[in-house]
């Protein structure tokens, strides 16, 4: 029997509780505001043991600092966990918060909602820590699961069934091809957990089916972070599901993707970047590529965001390409790169989307032709979408461009010609996706108001609390990330601390 | 004074406007008199500390960063709050805050449409804070992020208030409204260039480990590497150069590299032209001065008879296009490119003369051409069209007017005892007697003759703007028009640019006293003594 470290757990304990009491509450009241206020909780609760795990050391509040090591290695508590759980607490709060005026106004069940919002956060946050396939894959469904569910929402709109089934189809191919990849692994390798993998892949992988398993588990990740070729299900199901939704699978689901990639590359199988590397190399330039390109084209804005984030994870997977054949074998640089970029995305795409679901709402469209002349009528909305739209096109001093920085720095400080292209081709990209954002800058501030839009009605209502604060905290956040970007890059500095305790 | 010259002066001259653009946010849009007043103090106040500033510049010690500090700010890549000032920088810090200062003067009452004065004020500041970053930074990150500042607020502007005459795109056919067609243009040109500075700007930090034993992005350390000419080196030397080179060379803008100019100089606003003229242009040729040439030595000597010739090759070019308008705007913008070419020449002879020459033609295309602009802009308010073909008899409608623009338009073209005299005298004499490790003297006197004709065919255009627009007998069109001359704030906006053009052709000295020390110890550090 092992004993239990109840400290490392509580972040998963209060959310797996919070889960519970949305249901009952929900059960318990009419006033359905209830449940998401006990979701708002239960996430505040959470986020409290996390910030007690990552100070305990310097707070003098416990005496067992540094990594948890829970269940023989299965799970981990460690800086780039508290890190990315602390991601996905925020990425969940803040789609809660969009959800509650969204909801309302829209007339859907509202319990059953922040429950499975609640749930898929719980899977994200498990997602983190799990250092063993089984754990991993149950998590990665956890938050997939839900997030099936909530895409479907809107049940008499077809456009969100059509999002749901498409997500849910692909979703479970990817688990599929996911689990016929583990299944590979464990039986080359003879172990689910990522330590035995790490000292068993590199002579595991002169026999070519272990490499075939690498790849079925690579590419099963890859459609949880929408890259190309595996994004296909990323621009239907985001326009159809519910914008609040689309928010939190644009940063939440792509983000447990991402968990997945790094835990899986970077804890499972350094040893063999050679493998690993150029694949992902090839994704990235496709993802960066086709997804700012075929973005140009969008006259949805939720479309173009969903593009956009194509593009934007093609941007994340950059560094995994860059390690390809690294000359060192110190791969936290790019490890690290991938995680200042993500926790910056997680921030500015939230907004983004905050912006664009109460423009929206109040416009009632997302067409961008309606869209015009934002700025005469509602100028702060206008400047918010700005402030935004150019931090993910990467222009200081808006966070984007500390994200962009750090995958730059760290494709070239791999020292190959791997991470010189896929810099160069970065480089040319950022330029492409300019233009698009752009062109939702010349919409709201350059073009005239159609006259479908009556503007004068528009003009400064008051903004529903929750989003108001939502957007306010990720605004904050773009601007304080992108004038003092030490933080972000001390955060992923933490998190890098876990290759110094697996003494890479 | 202590905490003036420890670095707080320094930073209030950068982030004053940038404050200010936030005061101004917070004032609502109706109180327009309190928009501007609020914008002007800021900007007034930036301008008051540049000027102590340079009162109090120990001239004796131009070559030493002065008036700095050194902080921490991204600590993970060891990227600091490094600011400075020396004798090449102190010109263009003092420039842009005088610019920003009269750009919001002008503004009084020259607001283009659509109205909307607490944006534009907003832009206005924040381009004052990049601008003056921009000249001050002395580390490659902050350099970045200043240098990048400044283009929202511009594309904004361009966007918002640019020209709304509609232009067909080329290559793809489309027809587009000039203001659209210019911001995005003006945007992804420069954007495509700094992309590529930053990678240069991050190999240099990888490569500096191999020096220092740590990296760095500080331009001190890495120009003290490049003087010894050992490590940044071969083809990694070669790409980097590439890198910095084209995002230096699309901001200043150099020929081929120039098309994104003339479209977004038209179809700016007033006061964008006049920025964008005035300061951003010499975001370019100050990036090759204070990081291409003091850092990768070696590999400016390489490339200088190629920039030499693109920098004559923009001057020629720039003044036969300038003969082909018949925009008056246009005109204007297509002589900054072979104005440009001029300071171009000067800094790729890589000599003292030579790049003295260039920071004084800096600091006069940026009197110059702003007061041009101005003009221009003022004058196509009063007649509604900026068409040479239509305007004529100037002086007689507007006589102020128009000797303002005779002066402006000779200062241009180089007459001796105005400021523009002496970047292009100077230029030229430098090429006579280039860098001797170049190994292209005969090159680069061709390259003098070449930019000796190119002098000629300035005062062509000059001449033939002012014949079109300011001589001969006023067009049928405006017999009978009543035409209000140069009014109070547009004499407050310009006498300040007037003065300055007149005292830097009389008295040189008040730049080269500045320059020269800072200029000779960067040509002696980098080639040797040249």
């Amino acid at each position: 029997m092992f004993t239990i470290d109840w400290h490392a757990l509580a972040p998963e304990l209060i959310l797996a509780v919070t889960v519970v009491v949305t249901l009952l509450v929900d059960t318990l009241t009419n006033r359905k505001y209830l449940v998401a206020i006990v979701g708002v909780l239960g996430m505040f609760a959470a986020m409290v043991p996390i910030l007690t795990l990552a100070f305990c050391g310097s707070l003098d509040l416990c005496t067992d600092t540094g990594v948890r090591v829970l269940f023989e290695g299965g799970y981990v508590v460690d800086s780039y966990s508290l890190v990315l759980k602390a991601v996905f607490i925020f990425a969940g709060f803040i789609a809660l918060m969009l959800s509650i005026g969204y909801l309302e106004s829209d007339r859907y069940y509202e319990g059953e909602y922040y429950f499975l919002l609640v749930a898929s956060v719980l899977g994200g946050v498990v997602m983190a820590s799990s250092r063993e396939f089984i754990g991993l894959i149950v998590a990665l469904e956890l938050v997939s699961g839900a997030a099936f569910l909530l895409a479907g929402w809107r049940k008499a709109d077809p456009r969100s069934n059509e999002a749901a089934l498409k997500f849910f189809v692909i979703g479970v191919l990817a688990t599929a091809l996911t689990l016929f990849g583990v299944s590979i692994i464990y039986g080359m390798t003879g172990s689910l957990y990522f330590d035995d993998i790490a000292l068993a892949a590199a002579t595991a992988s002169d026999v070519p089916l272990f490499d075939l398993g690498v790849l079925f588990v690579v590419l099963g990740l890859g459609f949880k972070v929408s890259a190309v070729p595996f994004h296909f299900w990323t621009p239907d199901t985001y326009e159809g599901s519910p914008p609040p939704v689309t928010a939190w699978l644009s940063v939440g689901s792509k983000g447990a993707g991402f968990v997945g990639l790094l835990s899986v590359c970077y804890l499972a199988l350094p040893t063999i970047t050679d493998v690993w590397g150029p694949l992902l190399w090839i994704v990235a330039v496709l993802s960066m590529t086709v997804g700012n390109v075929v973005a140009i084209k969008q006259t949805n804005i939720i479309r173009l965001l969903g593009y956009s984030s194509i593009a934007q994870a093609g941007f994340m997977l950059a560094p995994f390409g860059a390690a390809a054949a690294s000359d060192s074998p110190d791969l936290s640089g790019p490890f690290a790169a991938t995680i200042t970029y993500f926790v910056i995305y997680a921030v500015m795409n939230l907004g983004a989307f905050a912006v664009v679901i109460i423009v929206g709402q109040r416009i009632g469209s997302f067409e961008m032709e309606d869209w015009g002349g934002l700025y005469r009528y509602a100028t702060g909305l206008a400047l918010a979408l700005a402030v935004f739209f150019m931090s993910l096109a990467g222009v200081p001093p808006l966070a984007g461009w500390f994200a962009k920085f750090a995958m730059f720095s760290a494709t070239i400080g791999v020292g190959n010609w791997w991470g010189y292209s896929i810099a160069i081709i970065a480089a040319i990209n950022a330029v492409i996706a300019f233009v698009y954002y752009a062109r939702v800058m010349r919409t709201a501030f350059f073009d005239p108001v159609p006259a479908s839009v009556d503007g004068a009605m528009l003009a400064e209502k008051d903004l529903p609390g929750p989003i108001g604060f939502a957007i306010g905290l990720t605004a904050f956040g773009v601007i304080i990330l992108g004038i003092f970007p030490g933080i972000a890059a001390n955060i992923a500095d933490y998190s890098r601390e876990v290759f110094v305790a697996l003494g890479l | 004074m202590d905490w003036f010259e420890s670095g707080w002066g320094l930073s209030l001259i950068v982030f004053l406007p940038a404050i200010g653009a936030m005061a101004v946010l917070a004032i609502p849009k109706a109180q327009e008199a309190a928009l501007k007043w609020v914008a002007l103090a800021f900007a007034v106040a930036s301008l008051a500390l540049s000027v102590v500033l340079a009162v109090n510049f120990d001239y004796s010690a131009a070559d030493v960063y002065q008036f700095g500090t050194d902080t921490t700010w991204i600590e993970a890549i060891n990227a600091n709050y490094h600011i400075g000032v020396d004798g090449i920088s102190l010109p263009l810090l003092v420039l842009s805050t005088i610019i920003t200062t009269l750009a919001i003067v002008y503004s009084w009452n020259h607001w283009p449409e659509p109205h909307n004065p607490k944006l534009l004020l907003v832009f206005v500041l924040i381009l004052g804070t990049g601008m003056a970053g921009t000249f001050v930074a002395l580390d490659l990150v902050l350099f970045f992020v200043f240098f990048e500042v400044v283009l929202l607020p511009m594309y904004f502007m361009i966007g918002i208030w640019g020209d709304r005459g509609i232009r067909e795109v080329p290559v793809f056919g489309w027809k587009l409204e000039m203001r659209l067609y210019a911001s995005l243009k003006f945007f992804v040109f420069t954007l495509f260039g700094s992309a590529f500075m930053l990678l240069s700007f991050l190999a240099l930090y990888f490569k500096s480990e191999e020096a220092l034993g740590f990296r760095t992005f500080d331009m001190i350390e890495l120009a003290d590497i490049g003087a010894t000419g050992l490590v940044f080196t071969g083809t990694f030397a070669f790409l980097v150069f590439a890198g910095l080179f084209l995002g230096f060379a699309v901001k200043v803008p150099m020929w081929p590299l120039h098309t994104w100019l003339p479209d977004a100089h038209t179809a700016a606003p007033t006061v964008g032209s006049v920025i964008l003229a005035a300061i951003l242009l010499k975001l370019g040729t100050y990036g090759f001065i204070r990081i291409a040439l003091p850092i990768l030595p070696q590999e400016a000597v390489s490339w200088a008879p190629w920039i030499g010739l693109l920098a004559v090759i923009g001057i020629i070019y720039g003044s036969l296009a300038c003969l082909a308008q018949t925009d008056m705007k246009r005109l204007i913008a297509y002589s900054s490119v072979g104005h440009m070419g001029f300071v171009m020449l000067g800094i790729a002879t890589l000599t003292d003369i030579g790049i003295n020459a260039a920071i004084i033609g800096m600091v006069a295309h940026g009197l110059i051409t702003g007061l041009l602009f101005f003009i221009a802009g003022s004058m196509s308010h009063r007649y509604h069209t900026r068409d040479m073909r239509r305007l004529g008899g100037n002086l007689k409608l507007m006589p102020k007017m128009g000797v303002l623009l005779g002066l402006a338009a000779m200062a241009s073209l180089g007459l001796p005892a105005l400021a523009g005299f002496w970047g292009e005298f100077m230029a030229l004499m430098a090429s006579f007697d280039p860098l001797e490790s170049i190994g292209a003297t005969p090159t680069f006197r061709t390259f003098m003759v070449v930019g000796a004709i190119g002098t000629v065919l300035t005062a062509g255009y000059m001449l033939y703007m002012l014949r079109n627009v300011n001589f001969g007998e006023p067009s049928e069109e405006w017999i009978g028009h009543e035409f209000h001359d140069v009014d109070a704030t547009e004499w407050l906006a310009w006498t300040p640019l007037v003065i300055g053009t007149i005292v830097i052709g009389i008295l040189p000295g008040v730049i080269f006293d500045a320059t020269n020390e800072a200029v000779i110890s960067l040509v002696e550090k980098a080639f040797n003594g040249g």
